[in-house]
Order: structure tokens, then sequence, then C-alpha cells
């Protein structure tokens, strides 16, 4: 096995399949929408080279950066929430209830589990206004209040989007940091105890510190996640009302599959992922040094 | 540096980059064709939308009936995919010329006009008339098509719809309202339904285009049947005073509360139960909601609903008898995949689908010759079809996909004056502009 695995050959040979397919599916797509940028037109009525005119439309584009803002605005929150929160949950199941989390960790991550699509539907029954009132609103007309048409102001939308996502995650992120905390050696936590750690002294120097890099991973996932928003945004609100709820994959996918216009949306889809490197690379940045020594 | 195990390294990577290349090819170079199209199709495969539920029925009884002889030769196979993704789909046959030998259109008029100028789909002036079938497509539904998809017959009207404004004759008569005939007169029933605790017009500001299409019809009443025409052909800008002035109308009906207070999140069913409860008097609509006003959801009772076209605008260049109508999403043959079968498909479709659809209780543009039996208000929109003279389309209908897009999306927004007239007509002509 040794030599076989030493063999420069072998390897490439075993490697090729693996390599031709995710050239196949991953490489060749992501090369060719680059291409794409540099082009107007559509597979029907063929693409002609427009050089950087795409790049120049993308600047004076009101509706990219409404887009862009709105997709920064949800990012930054939402993985805020995420992370911030699946801590609280983490530390929870690992100092709190300790070995009878178990019950509590499944109900939280349930529903990461379900369709993004059902939960949609969930939502918008949830803060239904027309033709009756969802869950929520009974409740404000219970106490007292009015009805409030959530998904009927882009403010208000906003605020659906955000709680409906981070309920749907928490519990995956909730588990992640979990497993982070479980590595951190109960030596020394007891040695912490033992010098006279309690509370938040023992988390501000002791688990915080050693939980950072699970953090700087959550954070690398969440922020990755919540730039590429689509799914929950498209069934709960479709963008709207008018495009106040507009992330940019969903501007994206209208340009080149609406409207036809597959180079400008190629050329929105490579903001996004510039958007997505740079963010990771800052975090990575941010987290090269040893923060474990 | 170069060293001597990079070196030997090198040459074989090499290779697997040229073969990796030569795959990649090889299998984008694989990836056209299919889809169902070629020149002689082995089955008479029917794209559609998944949310017509209307042709599939029609299309059953023509196989077991008139039609068996050609369905026997060519097997019908009807698939569905979304109508949000039907655009797109047709797109990626008809670029792979895998295209089905008949498809619905999408959703977007100005889409199957490009198909139609790429010279993708079937003439269907020439093609029915070799079969001698001509005369059996309703001179109105052609108009109609030819308006919408760039002045060819290349679509069939497997639907014709005529739009106007469907009223519950019961509270007319309780509250003593005439059928109004002008704008003003619609404006006071309005504000006396309100008055009466009701929600004068039901309207799904969730889908939007119930609120424009009232747009588009008080510009075809006050610029005239040719307004958006002229927008179109860029003679005309919604941002005109007489078009803003018709988004101002509209959206002070919103202003007045006549469309209740969640339109925004009101959807198409939540409308149309507003109406067949009896909560709103009336609804702006297309004579597709007979289905529903004929159905077991009808809680008012079809005896007690008809319909009044949009009404005049005082000094407006424009007639009530102008019914906006439309094809729904119309279905064409490919013309790569229109064989000697295929075509007798299209015979067999021409000269029985108007009768098949009848006795289903549906109305087309294809012409029906033999007696059917239909509800009372079914017929008022059979003789209103058969007797119209002139017709005009709506808001969207000559709009450019994202201009569509925009105008359905905001709508809610100007009703609830969240946009002013001026900043919506602005969004939309913007989206015009620049497509």
């Amino acid at each position: 096995m040794k030599s076989v695995l030493g063999d420069r050959k072998a390897i490439i040979l075993l490697l090729t399949p693996a390599l031709l397919v995710y050239t196949v599916i991953m490489l060749a797509p992501v090369v060719w929408s680059l291409g794409l940028t540099f082009f107007s037109g559509s597979p029907l009525m063929g693409f002609e080279f427009s050089g950087l005119a795409n790049f120049e439309r993308l600047i004076a584009d009101s509706a990219v950066w409404d887009a862009f803002w709105f997709t920064v605005r949800y990012a930054v929150l939402v993985t805020l929430l995420q992370v911030v929160l699946g801590y609280g949950l983490a530390l929870l199941y690992n100092f709190v209830l300790r070995k009878s989390s178990v019950l509590v960790r499944t109900l939280v991550f349930f529903p990461v589990v379900l369709p993004t699509v059902a939960v949609s539907l969930l939502y918008q029954k949830i803060f239904q206004s027309a033709p009756s009132d969802g869950f929520v609103n009974e409740l404000l007309v219970n106490v007292g209040l009015d009805s409030v048409d959530w998904l009927g102001a882009g403010t208000t939308a906003f605020v659906v989007i955000v709680i409906m996502d981070v309920w749907r995650s928490i519990g995956f992120y909730g588990i992640l940091i979990f497993s982070g905390l479980l590595d951190i050696p109960d030596e020394i936590i007891e040695s912490a105890r033992l010098d006279g750690a309690r509370g938040v002294s023992l988390f501000r120097h002791i688990v915080l510190p050693m939980s950072l890099p699970i953090l700087f991973a959550s954070f690398i996932f969440s922020i990755n996640g919540t730039i590429k928003v689509f799914d929950s945004v498209f069934a709960l609100t479709g963008g709207g009302p008018g495009s106040s709820t507009t992330p940019l994959t969903l501007y994206m996918y209208r340009t080149a599959f609406q409207y036809s216009d597959y180079g400008y949306g190629s050329t929105i889809a490579l903001l996004l992922t510039v958007m997505c490197l740079v963010i990771t690379l800052f975090i990575f940045r941010s987290s090269r040094r040893d923060i474990t020594v | 540096m170069s060293t001597a195990s990079s070196r030997r390294l090198r040459k074989p990577l090499l290779g697997v980059l040229g073969l990796v290349s030569v795959g990649a090819l090889a299998l984008a170079g694989c990836s056209g064709g299919g889809g169902g199209g070629g020149n002689n199709p082995s089955s008479f495969e029917f794209l559609k939308n998944s949310e017509n539920t209307t042709t599939e029925p029609v299309l059953d009884s023509l196989i077991e009936g008139a039609c068996a002889q050609q369905n026997e030769t060519l097997p019908l196979e009807v698939s569905s995919v979304p109508q949000a993704e039907l655009d797109a789909q047709i797109q990626l046959l008809a670029s792979q010329g895998g295209l089905p030998p008949m498809f619905s259109a999408g959703g977007n008029p100005a889409e199957g006009a490009r198909l139609a100028e790429a010279g993708a789909l079937v003439d269907f002036d020439e093609a029915l008339t070799d079969l001698g079938m001509r005369d059996k497509i309703a001179p109105g539904a052609v108009s109609t098509i030819e308006k919408l998809y760039g002045g060819g017959f290349n679509f069939l009207p497997f639907q014709y719809n005529i739009e106007g404004i469907w009223y519950n004759t019961q509270i007319f008569e309780d509250n003593g309202w005439e059928v109004p005939e002008t704008w003003d007169d619609l404006v006071t029933i309005a504000g006396e339904a309100k008055a009466a605790g009701l929600t004068p017009f039901s309207a799904s500001g969730e889908q939007g285009w119930p609120l424009t299409r009232l747009v588009s019809t008080y510009l075809f009443r006050s610029v005239g049947p040719d307004a958006l025409q002229k927008v179109a052909d860029g003679e005309a800008k919604l941002t005109d005073p007489e078009y803003v002035e018709a988004a101002a109308a509209i959206a002070d009906l919103g202003a007045q509360g006549y469309f209740g207070d969640n339109v925004t999140s009101l959807d198409i069913d939540g409308s149309y139960n507003l109406f067949l409860t009896g909560q709103a008097p009336m609804i702006y609509m297309g004579s597709w909601i007979l289905g529903n006003i004929n159905g077991d959801g009808n809680e008012v009772g079809a005896e007690n609903m008809s319909f009044f076209p949009f009404p005049a605008v005082d000094g407006g260049a424009g007639s009530i008898d102008q019914y906006p109508s439309n094809v729904g999403l119309p279905a064409t043959f490919s013309a790569d995949a229109y064989s000697e079968d295929v075509a007798g498909w299209l015979g067999c479709i021409a000269e029985n689908y108007g009768n098949a659809a009848l006795q289903e209780g549906q109305i087309t543009g294809f012409v029906a010759d033999e007696e059917a039996d239909l509800p009372e208000i079914s017929q008022k929109v059979a003789d209103t079809i058969a007797t119209s003279t002139d017709s005009v389309l709506w808001f969207e209908a000559l709009f450019p996909a994202k201009a569509s897009q925009i105008s359905s999306t905001n709508a809610a927004l100007l009703v609830t004056g969240q946009l002013t007239p001026e900043e919506f007509m602005g969004l939309v002509q913007d989206a015009i502009d620049n497509p």
C-alpha cells in the first residue's frame, strides 16, 4: 500500500476520475460563467462579445447595489445571531444541561432537517395578515394591538426573514460549536476553577479563547451561507414587496433566467463570488495567529 | 526551482490536463439534443406549464375520440414544468435544437416573439391553410396573438379570455347601484361599498398583475387603445403626465382603502375567496374566473354574478366596447419537429379542439360549431366574445421580461402609498429602457 501511495503515477491514475468529474462539473461551468461576463445575449439569440460593458453596467445599476446592501445587512445580522445564539446554546449544552442536553439538542436541531420551502410556508402562515390573521397577528390583537401586514413592507418582511432563518439554522451552529467545546480538556477547566476562575472570568479567560477556532469556522460557514441566501427568501417573500428583500442571488437568477441576460447575470455571480472570497480571506487573516497557545 | 521529481511529474500532469480537457469538450458536445425534438419525433410530446390544468383533459378527450388515429400513429405524451421555469426551459431546449413538437409559450410574450423571430416556430397561417383548417381559428384570437407575439400567427389559442369587472348582482341590487358606465360612477359605488363595510375591490397585491391591469385598462380608456403600443414603440413614456394620471387614479383607490387593508399580502385564491363569499362586490379579472364562479366554492351563487366592461374615462380616447383580451399561455409547434404526423395532429386539433373544450365548459380561440349547454354567465361571456369587435391587451403585454416583473412586484406598493405614481411608472419605464 505504501509503495502504491508513494508512486506518483499511481496517485495520478487514482486521482484522474475524480479530477475529471470535478473539472467537468465544477471548474468548466465556473470558467464558462467567467467567460460569459464578457458577452451579451442568450443561447437562443446567440452571444455577442461586449468587452467590459457588463462591468460598467454593474457599477451603474442601482438595483444591484440595493441587492448588495440587502445581502450585506442580512449576512451580517444573521451571521451574528446564528453564531452568538449558537454559542449560547453550546455553552448551555456543555456547562448547564451537560449529559441531559440530548433532548434539547434534538429539539433545537429539528428545524435544520426541515425543507426550506416548508419552513417558509410555515412562517408565511405564522405571520399572515390576509385573508385572515396568522398566529402572530392574533396574538397582537389579543393583547390589544393592531394587526401588522408583516410581509407587506420591506422592513417588517426583513425582520421575518431574519427570525425564520435564525430559527431554522441555529440548531446547526449550536451543535457545531458544542462539538468544539467538547475538545476543551476537562483538566484545563478544572485547573482554572482550582485557581479561582468562576462564571464570567472562566468564560472570558479560558472558554472563549479556547473556542475561538470553532467560532471562526462557524463565522466562515455562516457568512458564506448567508451571502448566498436564496431559497428561503424566494419562498417567503419572492424578493418583495417590490425589490425590498431581493438578495444578490435572486437578482442574479432573475437577470440570467427570467430576463435571459446571461452575460450580465454571470457578472452579478462574479460579484457574489468576489464577496465570498474577500470575506473568507478576511476571516482567515484574522484567525491566522495560533490563538490556542 | 525545478527539480528532477517535479519535471517527472510535469509530463503526466500535462497528459491528465489534456485528457480532462478532451473529456470536458466531449461531454459538452454531448449535452445538446434530447428533449423529444428532432425532424421525426417518435411521440407527440406536449411540454406545458404545470399550472395549466385545462388543456390536457381536452386533449385526452380528443385521443379517445376524434384524434384516436393520430394518437395511434404518434402517441401524445404530456410533460410539465412550473410556469416560472418555462421560459428558461424553452430557451435551453431551443438552443440545443431539442424543442418538443408542441409546447406552451413562456410567461413573457416577448420571449415567444424572439422564438418566432429566430425561426423556431411553425407559421400557422401557412400550415393551417395547407391543411384547409385556417378558418377554424377565431379571427379575434388570431388578432390578439399577432398583437402579442411580434405580428405573426405562431401560437394557438387554447384559451381565449376577455377581462372586465365581475360583480355581485345581489349586493348591487340591495344597494340600488346601477352598472357603472364611467370611472366616476365606479368610484362612487366603491365609496358606498366601503361605507357599507365591504371591501369594494378584491385584488391580489401578492400577484401584482390584478392591480396593473387596472392601470392599463384606465390607460386604454383615457389615452386610447394604442396607449401601450406607443410606449413599446418609444413614442410615449410611462412617465408622461397622462400615463402617470392613470397610475394616480388606481393609487387613489388604494389610498381610499378600496382594496382592503392587507392588499399587499392577499394572494390570488384569497382574492377569489373574498369575492365568492360576498365580502367584496367587485373583482377585476379575466373570464378564466368562470371555473370558480361555476364551481362549488361560490357561496354567492353563479346566478348572482355578472360582469361589466371597465367603464369609460370622461374625455378619454378609448371606448367601453374595447375588451382587454388574452389567450392565456398559448401553445405553439416547433418548426424543427414539424413532421407529416405532427401536421396530422395539428389538423385534428384545429378541427376538433373548440367543440371538445366547450363540452368541458371552456371557451377557446378555436371555432366551436356544436351546441353546448353552458351556465348563464358562461353563455354571456361566449356571446360577448362572439360579438366583440375590438380588443386591447394588458399592461405588461408588450414589455420586456424585466419590466413585466418589476411592474407586478411593485404594483402593491403603488396602491399602499409606498411608491408614488411617478416613482412606480419611472421604475417600469427604466426597466423598459434598460431591459
